[in-house]
């Protein structure tokens, strides 16, 4: 059979063609305006395509184009700053072309031909290279971007230049093959590396609940499901704006429109605090926001994950973060039930479970073909529905991540950010870590987290009773329990994401709010002995001081010198 | 395009006909069904093959015999549009109620609106003050938001959205504005209340009115908010208007999308309504919105009921999920005698931080409204300790939270239905409410404004 067939049926995103016979997963381009789709599913002579744009108006009959190609994303400069569609389309690009809003039928490459970008080779005419290996550089945005042997090619460099070059001019010829600075890599598969190694360092987000607490790794796996509004999409773009990776990959899957516009209006104002340079430098935002079509928000993950895998076979720590998986899943539900397949729980198609365990298996620290260590931290946000976490999508995700980061809707109603649930949340991580924090923090970080941890299980004990008889009945030394723990939530643990000074709370910070309110805890239980009521404790103007420091903008010299006049103030309250 | 007309029903089932052996016809297009009577009806196609194309008929299927002819036009539904529109009354189909003349169309666009590129989106931020406090002081609404009203059946959404509507302005001063109102398959006499009030208050004039009611037909439901919603960009991105849409009742729009999806045999998601109901609900909340290099906007209040007052129910539960936060009006809160019955601690909105502070509505806002939260959040708990223990097991700490609660509801929260309280008033009220609290207790404010601020401070100067 030939390239060519025509459509037979369209049904929403789902159209069936006749006449071609490509392999699964390939581009084909369907009717007259040669939308794009990829070949979901063979029955007979019938191929079913699900099409990444609005079908309205097709009709069966119009031609058909098998690409013979599957879906691939464009890889090499001019990846950072970008804004995509799910389908790696610039929006930019697509304003250009056909205005505010996203009409369809209009093709835009990933990488702009037009750029030139000054390449300086690493490897000589005659030397030997094998697939992956890198063989010039480039200087991009917040990094030196590495141009590898794409996948697939080696052998002798019979020709290599040094110079300016768009991204599809040839820089080298390999093995008899040319070698451009860009190379394409289908989404839907996993680039190559040589070995996995275990995650050993935490990615650092300068928020406190999740360092101290809950700590993910670079490299690691973690899911924050939570009800609507309890601070999914903050949390991620804390992430994105604070963690310690080099290069940030945020996916907005089936979101917000005006939630894409905030990341792109506050995130070239804002700077890196490793770089100095402006966050939107290092990052690549992928927005295929709920109204624009499903099947390229099915597609948009892979997408993304495509360009983390890229960049970490340079050697560098990406953080990919995605918002939500949970409506990726639906684009996967919406799809399977228009093919009625026999749907699974919920109606999600069987596959769902396979599907989110292949996606973040994609993550993890590995050794890259060219021997460079670089790690992929993968965060889904998962929305599920009424905020039941036993539904698939949610219970499928935490089969495999190692991070749980669960919103409470309670919390959240008591403006306690981040609504983290500090009794339900774990980190599989965490003792492995301990050693790091140590290290690196203070020798006595893990001990003093033990103890805050130790602290909120005490107390959500004692709220049991206090919700029988009421706290006046409780003796001191618990009361005291009470106050402290209740300075745990509100100092440490609650994170204005908002406020300029307590957005971002480096280790050495949370180490020294921790420490300050552990010796305040000291402190406290000594005066109780001492028979001081815990009342006066509790309104002490030194915990006061405490509590609003982080919000100070001079907070370093704040918190050194409550550490100084504590002893005294709790000498001065006297007692027996 | 094509004129001819097939009789090859070979099926009626609910809203759907399904039509067999016709020439290729697109996906969305229109078609035409002929009654014998001579009437015609319109509908869309949903599925087409070579073999069987399935029609979805907007006015429902009643009196349609398998001899019925069926004509497919060739284009996707568009609906006229003109600046004339502005004061009209228009069924939910946009056929005029009012007696008054046909549209005369200055455009024609089509109705399933295209998405808003992100990157042409434009941040919304500017402050609109509705003159509730819960709203302004606590939920703080912003031009380009789309913020529902989640209610109940017998809760007062309607009196709140009108006063919404009535009293929305924005503080630097008069603009070209409009309202879009949508209501679907709510009784007439919900209906009546609303164009009363509209004619009360001349807001008419100003105002485009679809009406979709409680015995018009159910499907014709499912496009009553997307013409609403195409007048409204008209009206905001080609005349430049600040439009106001509010679209009533959400849940009947749901039930009719279920509706079809059952006569589909389509596989049930959550409670039998659609797997893909989260992406259809989003095609018409995000219709909302600020354009770059435009100088209109869409502000959407959508309302719908809770069934059972249940907000984990899939209706309020995807609308949370898409919507920039949330009004929830609350039960108990009417029980207790209080209007608006707005439950500030389950709403939310999450464009507040954009729209509040120096130069928008007042440096402390932020820190204010978070403090009211906590106190009013912590106030309500010892209320059911309370009811355990009595007052008397009460700290005097606890005592005054708990005080501070009942006051919230009974001086914040509640207001009369024409009163129009300004930024200022809302906010002082604020500080009013929180200065019965020990000062130790407002951790969540800067010393420099509660030295501005607080009442005790204000008093000495
Ligand atoms: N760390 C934080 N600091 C301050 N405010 C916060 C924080 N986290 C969340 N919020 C508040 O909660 C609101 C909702 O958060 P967010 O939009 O992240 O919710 P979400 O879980 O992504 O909801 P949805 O599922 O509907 O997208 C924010 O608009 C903000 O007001
Ligand atoms: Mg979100």
């Amino acid at each position: 059979m030939g390239k060519e067939g025509v459509i037979y049926r369209v049904a929403g995103p789902v159209v069936t063609a006749v006449g071609i016979s490509p392999r699964m997963y390939d581009v084909i381009l369907v009717g007259k305006e040669q939308l794009m789709g990829e070949v979901i599913k063979i029955v007979g002579d019938k191929t079913i395509v699900q099409v990444y744009e609005d079908t309205s108006g097709v009709r069966p009959g119009e031609k058909v184009v098998d690409t013979g190609q599957p879906l691939v994303a464009e890889l090499g400069p001019g990846l950072l700053s970008s804004v995509y569609d799910g389908i790696q389309r610039p929006l930019p690009v697509l304003r250009d072309r056909m205005g505010d809003f996203i009409e369809r039928g209009v093709s835009a490459p990933g990488l702009d031909r037009s750029l030139k970008w000054p390449f300086t080779p690493v490897v000589k005419k005659g030397d030997t290279v094998a697939e992956g290996q890198v063989i010039g550089t480039v200087p991009e945005r917040a990094i030196t971007h590495k141009v590898m042997v794409p996948p697939g090619i080696g052998g002798k460099v019979d020709m290599i230049k040094e110079g300016e070059f768009t991204v599809d001019e040839v820089v080298a010829v390999i093995g008899g093959k040319e070698v451009r600075m860009m190379q394409k890599w289908p989404v839907r598969r996993g680039r190559p590396f040589a070995r996995k190694m275990a995650p050993e360092e935490p990615l650092i987000t300068g928020q406190r609940v999740l360092d101290t607490l809950f700590p993910l790794t670079k490299g690691g796996t973690g899911a924050i499901p939570g009800g609507f509004g309890t601070g999914k999409t903050v949390t991620q773009q804390q992430l994105a704006k604070w963690s310690d990776a080099e290069i940030v990959v945020y996916i907005g899957c089936g979101e917000r429109g005006n939630e894409m516009t905030e990341v792109l209006t506050s995130f070239p104002e804002l700077t890196d605090p490793k770089t100095g340079k402006p966050l939107m430098n290092r990052t690549v935002l992928i927005a295929n926001t709920s109204n624009m079509p499903v099947a390229a928000r099915e597609a948009s993950v892979y997408t993304g994950m495509t360009i983390a895998e890229y960049f970490r076979d340079m050697g560098l720590n990406v953080s990919l973060m995605a918002d939500s998986t949970s409506r990726w899943a639906e684009a996967m539900r919406e799809i399977s039930s228009r093919l009625e397949e026999m749907p699974g729980e919920e109606g999600y198609p069987a596959y769902l479970s396979a599907r989110l365990s292949e996606f973040y298996e994609r993550a993890g620290r590995v050794v890259s073909l060219s021997g460079e260590t670089g790690s992929i931290s993968v965060v889904g946000a998962v929305s599920p529905p009424g905020g039941d976490l036993s539904e698939p999508v949610t219970q499928g995700t935490l089969r495999i991540v190692r991070v749980f980061w669960a919103l409470d809707t309670k919390l959240r109603e008591r403006r306690h950010f981040p609504a983290i649930n500090w009794l339900t949340s774990y980190s599989l991580y965490s003792g492995q870590l301990d050693g790091w924090y140590r290290q690196n923090v203070a020798e006595d970080f893990p001990a003093l987290r033990n103890w805050a941890i130790g602290l909120l299980q005490k107390e959500a004990e004692l709220q049991e009773i206090v919700q029988l008889v009421g706290s006046d009945a409780l003796p001191d030394e618990q009361k005291l329990t009470l106050e402290i723990s209740r300075m745990v939530r509100e100092i440490f643990l609650q994170q204005n994401a908002y406020h300029p000074v307590d957005t971002y709370s480096p280790m050495s910070r949370q180490y020294t709010f921790l420490k300050l309110i552990n010796r305040f805890a000291t402190n406290a239980a000594k005066a109780v002995e001492n028979e001081v009521p815990v009342e006066t404790i509790a309104n002490m103007e030194l915990r006061n001081r405490l509590a609003k420091s982080k919000f100070e903008e001079n907070i370093e010299e704040e918190l050194k010198a409550i550490a100084e006049t504590m002893d005294k103030e709790f000498e001065a309250l006297g007692g027996k | 395009m094509t004129s001819k007309e097939y009789r090859s029903i070979t099926q009626i089932a609910g809203p759907l006909v399904f039509v067999e052996r016709t020439e290729p016809v697109g996906y969305n297009e229109l078609a035409m069904v002929a009654l014998p009577d001579g009437s015609e009806r319109m509908g869309q196609v949903l599925d087409s093959s070579d073999e069987i194309v399935v029609i979805q008929m907007f006015e429902g299927t009643t009196g349609i015999p398998k001899t019925a002819g069926v004509k497919f036009l060739g284009e996707t539904m568009k609906m006229p549009v003109s600046r004339d529109m502005l004061g009209r009354i228009l069924s939910g189909s946009g056929k005029p109620l009012d007696g008054g003349p046909a549209i005369v169309p200055e455009d024609r666009l089509e109705i399933i609106g295209a998405a808003i590129n992100p990157w042409a989106r434009d941040n919304p931020q500017e402050f609109i003050q509705t003159g509730i406090s819960t709203i302004d002081g606590m939920n703080t609404l912003v031009r380009g938001q789309k913020l529902p009203i989640f209610s109940a059946s017998g809760l007062p959404h309607n009196e709140i959205a009108l006063q919404i509507a009535r009293q929305a302005k924005v503080l630097s001063g008069a603009e070209d504005f409009a309202v879009v109102f949508a209501a679907m398959g709510i009784t007439n006499e919900e209906a009546q209340y609303f164009m009363r009030d509209f004619e009360r208050t001349g807001a008419l004039k100003r105002a485009v009115v679809f009406l979709n009611l409680a015995d018009d037909p159910a499907i014709e439901r499912i496009i009553t908010p997307k013409l609403a919603l195409t007048t409204a960009e008209y009206l905001a991105f080609t005349l430049d208007m600040h439009v106001l849409v509010i679209l009533t009742d959400l849940t009947n729009y749901c039930e009719a999308l279920r509706q079809i999806g059952a006569a589909r045999e389509e596989v049930p998601g959550r409670r039998g309504y659609p797997g893909y109901m989260y992406t259809d609900l989003a095609s018409i909340y995000e219709r909302a919105g600020r354009i770059k290099g435009k100088k209109g906007s869409i502000t959407q209040i959508p309302i719908l009921s809770m069934p059972g007052d249940d907000i984990t129910h899939p209706i309020p539960d995807l609308t949370g999920y898409i919507t920039e936060g949330q009004i929830v009006a609350k039960r108990e809160l009417v029980r207790a005698g209080i209007y608006p019955p707005i439950d500030v601690g389950s709403s939310l909105s999450r464009l507040m931080n954009e729209g509040i502070g120096k130069g928008r509505t007042r440096e402390d806002h932020k820190a204010v409204s978070d403090q009211c939260y906590a106190a009013y959040a912590e106030g309500r708990d010892l209320r059911g300790l309370v009811a355990i223990v009595g007052k008397e097991a009460l700290s005097e700490r606890d005592r005054k939270f708990l005080e501070f609660a009942d006051e919230f509801e009974r001086r914040l929260v509640q207001q009369g239905r024409e009163e129009d309280r300004s930024i200022e008033t809302t906010l002082d009220l604020m500080w009013e409410l929180l200065a019965s609290l020990d000062e130790r207790q407002l951790t969540r404010i800067d010393r420099k404004y509660i030295e501005k601020y607080h009442p005790k401070y204000r008093k000495k100067e």
